[in-house]
């Protein structure tokens, strides 16, 4: 098995199909195929181990995942974003490796990692170029490493995940059907390619057969407007993003977007009043919600439009409050609460959510397989399962606030504070506290122009939940922390109200 | 009689039909298209082998074939006139369990 194998079959029946798009370029089906064995042979005579790519979005990723696949090298995205010494620290974890990337960035480069450095467009051109070669020969071993992801880190040094050729195989053949796109369906792609959505984007819409358009910055004016320019029927956004729409469309009844038939959002918590927001700019979209890990090659949950509806239309809160959670299991994937001694729990109770199936990797370079000898995986995330499976996140377990002998969720607190009229964003964190172990502590952005005191929101917990929940800390921000796919930085905060806590 | 590894790669000996397999059995089995013994890289067919016409609804780009027990799974990666079969039972398309995509 190997995803050269996925590229063959779209060719093979869709080959003529516009597969991806950036700017005025584009790339069919049979093109990105012959593309990928060019660079593929050509990673494969280099003396590379891994193929990185440093970059934004750009036709040199669908060319570069399918042409390592070819190559049989794992390929590694890494984050634009970083520092140059933290860009360094990573290529040397991963050497030697060719590497694609801005032009701008060459000259910058520490030289020992990299074996070969090519610019982005040179690297599409190379691709581009008639080949000779008629061979189908990729590597089938099933166990191979298909791609290498550095996890976003928000806690410690980046642990390198290892998703092999079978498990991003396994995804696709549970969570998407072979063809079973339109021809004129496109997908508006924003996620960066070293985010696991990315990735998996570029796969499943292979597989499915959709055109992809590909926005390589965020924003939220162009993203509009290319949606409608490009006839848009399908989309997936981080929470964050789908927040700066429905800021930008602020004071619109609709975003007058009828042929965008589906939003599928993920990678973090999305405040209640933005979805419903949401729902009621697009009202021909129809909204799914997906919750996945890098480890778990991406979504292992879906709350699928027919829940939306379900959730938001019922009067009987056990119902209702499922708009606030990431849905059910997956076919093939199972999902486990177990408490801190690992005994599973009941529908209700919270605790760890464990997850099972054959797209589950939870494998790191160095680490070894974090799957316990039945094949479960601990996600450091978490959460309770209502009596109908629907999943409700807490957050990481780390970040769950031990108040004396009470554990409580810092989403509870913060879901409370922002229904407060004056908040724009909270976040609730654990501070030490020497009486109670841990107190909790609030960081809030008011809304421009609003007005609340410490006290006032005080106020607003209690008469909404437990007076454990009550911060005994409250500061005011411009901003909380977010690193760029939208997860909140608790840890920051953390140390940031520890220091103004203790001076 | 063959055992199969996943990943391996099979062609049908009658027809354009090639099969990439998913999941196979501990055990031997006879895998065959339209009425012949699929081969591996590297085998050639038998002379004279022709597509048995009674054995010909055809085979689909990107289904998953499986067997009753449910532990062979082939997946087809290119279309032909011959229907697969193990130990001379018709494999069937596995159910698609088509969801909204979420990614």
């Amino acid at each position: 098995m190997n995803l050269m194998m996925l590229l063959e079959m779209a060719a093979q029946g869709f080959g003529e199909r516009v597969a991806f798009v950036n700017g005025d370029e584009s790339l069919t089906y049979q093109q990105l195929f012959d593309a990928a064995r060019q660079a593929g042979m050509r990673l494969r005579s280099s003396d590379c181990e891994h193929v990185a790519m440093l970059d934004v979005s750009s036709l040199a990723l669908p060319i570069g995942l399918f042409a390592s696949a070819w190559a049989g090298k794992p390929f590694v995205p890494i984050n634009y974003r970083l520092a140059g010494t933290e860009v360094d620290a990573l290529l040397e974890r991963i050497q030697p490796s060719f590497l694609v990337t801005d032009q701008a960035r060459i000259p910058l480069l520490s030289a020992t990692s990299v074996v070969e450095p090519m610019a982005r467009r040179e690297f599409v051109e190379m691709a581009r170029e008639a080949g000779t070669d008629t061979a189908t020969d990729w590597p089938m071993d099933p166990d191979e490493i298909a791609v290498l992801l550095f996890t976003s880190g928000t806690t410690g040094a980046p642990k390198a995940a290892v998703l092999r050729h079978r498990h991003l195989v396994s995804y696709m053949f549970s969570a998407v059907e072979f063809g079973s796109a339109a021809e004129d369906d496109v997908a508006l792609v924003v996620v960066p390619p070293y985010h696991i959505a990315g990735v998996i984007s570029v796969i499943s819409s292979v597989y499915a057969g959709r055109t992809v358009v590909q926005q390589a910055n965020f924003n939220a004016r162009d993203w509009l407007d290319l949606a409608r320019r490009e006839r848009v029927t399908t989309a997936f956004l981080v929470p964050t993003m789908l927040a700066q729409i429905v800021r930008e469309l602020e004071g619109q009844s609709s975003a007058k977007l009828p042929h965008l038939a589906a939003i599928a959002y993920g990678g973090g918590k999305m405040p209640g009043p933005v979805i419903e927001r949401a729902m009621a700019l697009f009202p021909d979209t129809q909204f799914t919600q997906a919750y996945g890990l890098t480890e778990t090659s991406s979504t292992i949950c879906v709350l699928l439009p027919k829940d939306h509806h379900a959730a938001s239309a019922s009067d009987e809160p056990a119902v209702r409050r499922r708009l606030t959670s990431v849905g059910r299991a997956l076919p093939g994937v199972e999902l486990q609460i177990r408490d801190e001694e690992g005994r599973v729990l009941a529908p209700g109770q919270r605790g760890e959510i464990y997850v099972r199936g054959e797209q589950v990797s939870g494998e790191y370079i160095g680490r070894g397989s974090m799957l316990d000898d039945q094949g479960w995986f601990p996600t450091r995330d978490a959460g309770e399962l209502d009596e109908e499976g629907y999943l409700f996140l807490e957050g990481r377990a780390d970040d769950v606030i031990v108040r004396g002998a009470e554990n409580m969720s810092p989403g509870e607190i913060e879901d409370v504070l922002l229904r407060h009229p004056a908040v724009a964003d909270a976040g609730v964190v654990g501070v030490p506290d020497e009486h109670w172990g841990e107190a909790v502590a609030a960081v809030i952005v008011l809304k421009p122009g609003a007005v609340a005191s410490s006290e006032e929101l005080q106020d607003w917990v209690r008469n909404h939940l437990r007076s454990s929940r009550v911060p005994q800390f409250i500061t005011f921000v411009a901003e909380l922390p977010y690193n760029e796919t939208g997860k909140l930085l608790r840890r920051t905060i953390r140390l940031d109200l520890a220091e103004a806590i203790q001076s | 009689m063959s055992q199969y590894k996943p990943g391996a790669r099979l062609r049908s000996a009658v027809c354009a039909t090639e099969v990439v397999v998913i999941a196979a059995p501990a055990r031997d089995i006879a895998l065959r298209c339209g009425g012949a013994p699929l081969l591996s890289e590297g085998e050639t067919a038998a002379e004279g082998v022709i597509l048995d016409s009674a054995i010909a609804q055809g085979t689909q780009l990107g289904k998953r074939y499986t067997n009753e027990a449910g532990d062979l799974e082939l997946l087809c990666v290119k279309p032909g006139e011959g229907s697969l079969a193990a130990d001379s039972v018709a494999l069937v398309v596995k159910g698609a369990k088509p969801l909204p995509s979420s990614d």
